[in-house]
């Protein structure tokens, strides 16, 4: 009886030893998913997901609380990795997200109306915003992203989004279209037929 | 015996090599662990939906089994029958079971923390397969050695794993498949489950009881 239970408890206790060195040794700090994805986000902080910055889409995409397809930047090479990363099926873009003007624009603050209440400045992701309380604020053109989070805080509605003048400084090549794009694999006439069959 | 063992050492290979090879196939196809002993089926019905998920829980699964047939071999030998505890077997086996999968619970959230976050609820609850502590049980059960103990451990969990992955690979297809309105779902995955267990009788044959 005795031998019995001093067998047990020593086993348990050994086996307790081992997992308690085991959960020390092999200790997962913080969200390694989470670590994962964001480094497949292209880290912009644009915000057009609908969250602050790209380290909380990561944290969101790793809880499963948000779909793999809100990431504009990124596009659809981020979204097939995002789903080769998480195992789950490849989304179309989201239409919002996939909009993008015809040309880049900012925001710009009507300094006339500006009263200074520094609620810009705080949403702003990546703080292009300058200015301080009771003070006009301005955005810094060449930083704004143009994100459009600082609209809804302004409470007199002064920052409107303006295109971007294109410049010397800020041109870049146009991003070259893509084959699909222009030579349907299937012709759009035998594409509505099938979808009749259908 | 000795004398001719002595004399002939490649006979003894031979002999050494026949008698655990004989082992693998045989936990692998003819007495398979799922479908002939019917050892294992939850797992087997429900991780089976994904090829990689079955591929990850048969590997996660053959890491276990084959470490706890070893030491529950161990604790068997050296704790329990030195003391004549036998009949203590079972609760010790869920213990040491219990100890190696949260083991490989906390070496598979660091190592691959994707096929943590796959695996999921399956991987604590491997602790209650039925194929581990079975396969613990029959060890002691065949008075296998140690190196049987640990042949047969790993060879029921390459048969587990075989399985699991075939099965799974068939009801991707199944997904896919015109499946009349009352067969569809598990009543199909079980059709199919007992149509494999037929198949893997044809097997029997492969190994002359001696």
């Amino acid at each position: 009886m005795i031998a019995a239970i001093l067998v047990l408890t020593g086993l348990a206790l050994l086996f307790g030893l081992i997992l308690g060195y085991a959960s020390v040794r092999f200790k997962v700090e913080g969200d390694p998913i989470a670590d994962k994805i964001d480094s497949l986000l292209p880290q912009t902080q644009c915000g057009q997901c609908g969250y602050p910055g790209c380290r909380p889409y990561a944290e969101a995409l790793a809880k499963g609380e948000a779909p793999i397809n809100l990431c504009p930047p990124g596009g659809e090479t981020t979204m097939l990795a995002l789903a080769d990363l998480l195992d789950v099926e490849p989304l179309e873009l989201d239409e919002e997200a996939n909009k993008q003007p015809e040309v880049p624009e900012v925001a710009f603050i009507i300094e006339e109306d500006c009263i200074g209440c520094t609620l810009c400045i705080q949403a702003c992701p990546v703080d292009a915003i300058v200015g301080s309380a009771k003070h006009i604020h301005t955005v810094i053109e060449s930083e704004c992203t143009g994100c459009k989070l600082c609209l809804p805080p302004c409470p007199v509605d002064c920052i409107i989004m303006k295109p971007l003048k294109i410049s010397p400084n800020n041109w870049k090549w146009k991003p070259p279209h893509s084959i699909e794009k222009d030579y349907p694999v299937i012709p759009s006439s035998t594409e509505s037929e099938l979808e009749e069959s259908v | 015996m000795r004398l001719i063992y002595g004399k002939m050492p490649l006979f003894w290979l031979y002999h050494f090599m026949t008698e655990y090879l004989l082992i693998v196939v045989g936990t692998v196809w003819v007495n398979n662990i799922v479908l002939s002993q019917f050892l294992g089926l939850c797992p087997f019905m429900g991780v089976s939906r994904k090829l990689e998920t079955a591929m990850g829980m048969g590997l996660a699964t053959t890491f276990v089994l084959t470490l706890s047939s070893i030491s529950s071999y161990l604790v068997f030998e050296y704790l329990l029958q030195p003391f004549a505890l036998e009949y203590l077997r079972t609760i010790s086996f869920i213990l040491v079971i219990a100890a190696i999968v949260g083991f490989t619970e906390l070496v598979i959230h660091k190592t691959s923390p994707v096929l943590h976050n796959v695996l999921g609820i399956y991987l604590p609850l491997i602790t209650t397969n039925c194929a581990v502590l079975g396969v613990a049980l029959l060890n002691t059960q065949k008075s296998h050695g140690f190196l049987e103990s640990a042949l047969y451990g790993f060879g029921s969990a390459i048969g587990f794993t075989l399985v699991l992955v075939l099965f799974a690979a068939m009801r991707e297809r199944l997904a896919a498949a015109d499946v009349p309105k009352a067969f569809q779902g598990n009543a199909i995955a079980m059709i199919t489950a007992g149509l494999m267990a037929l198949a893997f009788m044809g097997f029997t044959g492969l190994i002359k009881a001696t």
